[in-house]
């Protein structure tokens, strides 16, 4: 098995509301390998963001972490006080956002921004971190850099900005980079760029990267290692051909298929019936049940467990555990 | 730029003009004249005839304002009929105290107000927010006049601590500063609040914590700057509200201000100081607009670069 940088387990966030508690991330357990990309995939609202934003310690009131661990190379983040919490934030773990357009200070030069990062973390003075702010700038395919270190965020596009977050995400060297759809506000030809460059960093530093996207076409481009997940719970697991070529359970089936393909002659696109459940009001068995095409009367009383049907493939379906020893 | 610049000049003075022509208009309709003012009501018709001739009051309406106009042009506004001084001598004297009135309240309340919505909105729902906040709703909603009476009673005759009008010494100012400034802290210390609470929502803010940026500095740095935004608009309009004459708090305490002079060339139909106090409190307002819309294109780049 692979060193493992990142690992979280049983990780539980839940929103306290006054109408009660939601369970946004419920009993999540992944690993993100050294110099691996590792993708969380699901729609909105399943948790995946939220994930995410529990390693960086960003969860907004009424969210909070009510359970699990996160260890960063063995050392458990949410025992942390706050101050080591911040050191660790942008020097070993670095997020990039969704949205470029919003991610950054509209009145602060983007420079000066991306500097600032260098300048919490490490003791070098201005000039020497401006320096290095432009040699990153120069890494992540910023033309110009000493001109686009003077601009401000609304002077820039879409693509610039989210070269602008990766320089800002990559300037301290960070072990592991979290990236929540970082092309989902971009078009399809910046997106390609932008995924090519992640990966590029990614291989040529050893560094890691956990990859939230709902996007199917995007993970498979770029991970290594996938989770799929739903209603707060991750409900497959498994290396990415396993997973795109025998996917076990019925959503990850359902997501497959609702991808347009090329070279398919279809008369109407596919699509997974019904809404995600209110977080608040699971069913009593399995979350997926009700928009489930396989589902049986078990399912419906009993949830089931996250089964492993292979060596790092994992399945939480009933059905597919059976299938699995049917085949055997 | 240069263009911009010739604009707003060019706004200024027509905005001067319409307001001069304005108050020129109504207080030729309201009821009493200038030389009953002048003479009291014992006047002979004679003497009547001909100082409305000396000054001019018998020419049409048009020829009139001409006069005016050029003669303000040249700074002169005129004489008053009660003080029998030049207007611009009796503004000049008037306006350092109000000047002084004005950035000693504006300071107290811009300190309180935004030390008190910075605190709200990172506590926000807490108990320091519903406190400061419960306060600022008291504070906008008292009116200066019995501000300044219950500070009067308690601070100035029950305590003693300083006179309870006059401004011969500097401490004479804190009282009608704190009277004054009451309001002006309360809507600072709210606005700051709402947008603080907002920009903190922002993706950016996020981006700043996910640097590795300790809280004051997210805060300060990065929230506030974007907060300020609609508070130093509010701010410079207070600034101009507040040195166009406290016209309550200058009575209240006297103090020879702006306001009162305008207060006092109302009740005495005193023409030309009432025209010359209210031209020299638009342009006050004017100018005080014209620092906002600056001060905003040094805050926010956006603006600037006419973005």
């Amino acid at each position: 098995m692979e060193e493992c940088l990142l690992e979280i387990n049983h990780l539980k966030s839940y929103f306290f509301t006054r109408k009660g508690v939601s369970p946004a991330v419920d009993d999540v357990s992944l690993r993100v390998p050294r110099g691996k990309i590792v993708g969380i995939v699901g729609e909105s609202g399943c948790g995946k963001s939220m994930t995410a934003k529990s390693v960086m310690d960003l969860l907004k009131y009424p969210g909070r972490i009510a359970g699990g661990t996160i260890l960063l190379e063995g050392r458990d983040l949410t025992k942390l006080g706050s101050r080591e919490r911040r050191k660790i934030r942008g020097e070993d773990i670095s997020m990039i956002f969704q949205e470029p357009m919003t991610s950054l200070n509209p009145v602060v030069k983007v420079g000066k921004q991306v500097r600032e990062a260098i300048l919490v973390h490490q003791k070098v003075d201005r000039t020497e971190a401006k320096n290095r702010v432009l040699e990153v700038f120069r890494q992540v395919g910023i033309s110009e850099p000493e001109k686009r270190y003077e601009c401000y965020p609304h002077e820039l596009s879409g693509g610039l900005r989210q070269r602008v977050m990766i320089a800002m995400a990559m300037v301290c060297k960070p072990k592991l980079l979290i990236a929540d759809e970082p092309t989902t506000a971009l078009d399809v030809t910046i997106e390609a760029q932008i995924l090519k460059l992640i990966k590029e960093l990614c291989k040529n530093s050893g560094m890691s990267c956990l990859l939230i996207s709902h996007n199917l076409g995007v993970i498979a481009q770029m991970c290594d290692y996938v989770y799929v997940m739903y209603a707060g719970k991750i409900v497959e697991q498994g290396d990415v051909f396993t997973l795109f070529d025998h996917p076990a359970h019925p959503y990850t089936k359902g997501l497959l298929a609702s991808i347009i393909r090329l070279d398919e002659q279809r008369e109407r696109l596919s699509t997974i019936p019904g809404v995600v459940p209110n977080l608040m009001h699971l069913p009593k068995g399995c979350a997926f049940c009700n928009r489930c095409p396989e589902s049986s009367a078990r399912c419906e009383t009993e949830r089931p467990e996250l089964y492993e049907l292979r060596e790092g493939h994992a399945s939480r379906c009933f059905g597919s555990l059976e299938s699995e020893a049917s085949h055997e | 730029m240069a263009k911009n610049i010739g604009r707003r000049v060019l706004q200024t003075l027509l905005v001067l003009f319409c307001v001069s022509l304005a108050i020129f208009i109504l207080l030729r309709i309201v009821p009493g004249d200038a030389i009953t003012t002048m003479m009291g009501e014992h006047a002979d018709a004679e003497t009547i005839a001909r100082l409305t001739a000396e000054m001019d009051l018998d020419k049409p309406f048009y020829v009139q304002f001409w006069t005016y106009l050029k003669d303000i042009c040249t700074g002169n506004f005129g004489t008053s009929y009660t003080l029998h001084k030049p207007v611009t001598e009796l503004l000049a004297a008037a306006f350092p105290n109000t000047v002084k009135l004005a950035l000693i309240a504006a300071a107290i309340a811009w300190m309180i107000g935004i030390l008190c919505g910075v605190v709200a909105a990172v506590t926000k729902d807490g108990i320091l927010d519903r406190l400061f906040m419960g306060f600022s709703l008291f504070g906008v909603s008292i009116p200066v006049f019995m501000v300044a009476m219950v500070l009067q009673y308690l601070i100035a005759y029950r305590l003693g601590w300083v006179s309870i009008s006059g401004v011969e010494k500097w401490t004479g100012f804190i009282l009608p500063a704190v009277a004054l400034g009451w309001n002006s802290a309360g809507s600072i210390a709210r606005l700051t609040r709402s947008t603080l609470v907002e920009v903190l929502q922002e993706d950016y803010i996020d981006t700043a914590k996910a640097k590795g940026l300790g809280r004051p500095a997210v805060i300060f740095l990065h929230a506030l700057r974007n907060a300020m935004l609609p508070v130093i608009t509010m701010m410079a309009l207070q600034i101009s509200s507040l040195l166009s004459g406290a016209v309550i708090t200058e009575t209240i305490f006297s103090i020879n201000g702006i306001g009162r002079l305008a207060v006092d060339a109302i009740t005495s139909r005193d023409i030309p100081l009432l025209q010359g106090t209210v031209l020299f409190t638009t342009v006050i307002v004017i100018l005080g607009n014209l620092v906002a819309d600056c001060l905003y294109t040094v805050l926010d780049p956006r603006i600037r670069k006419g973005a």
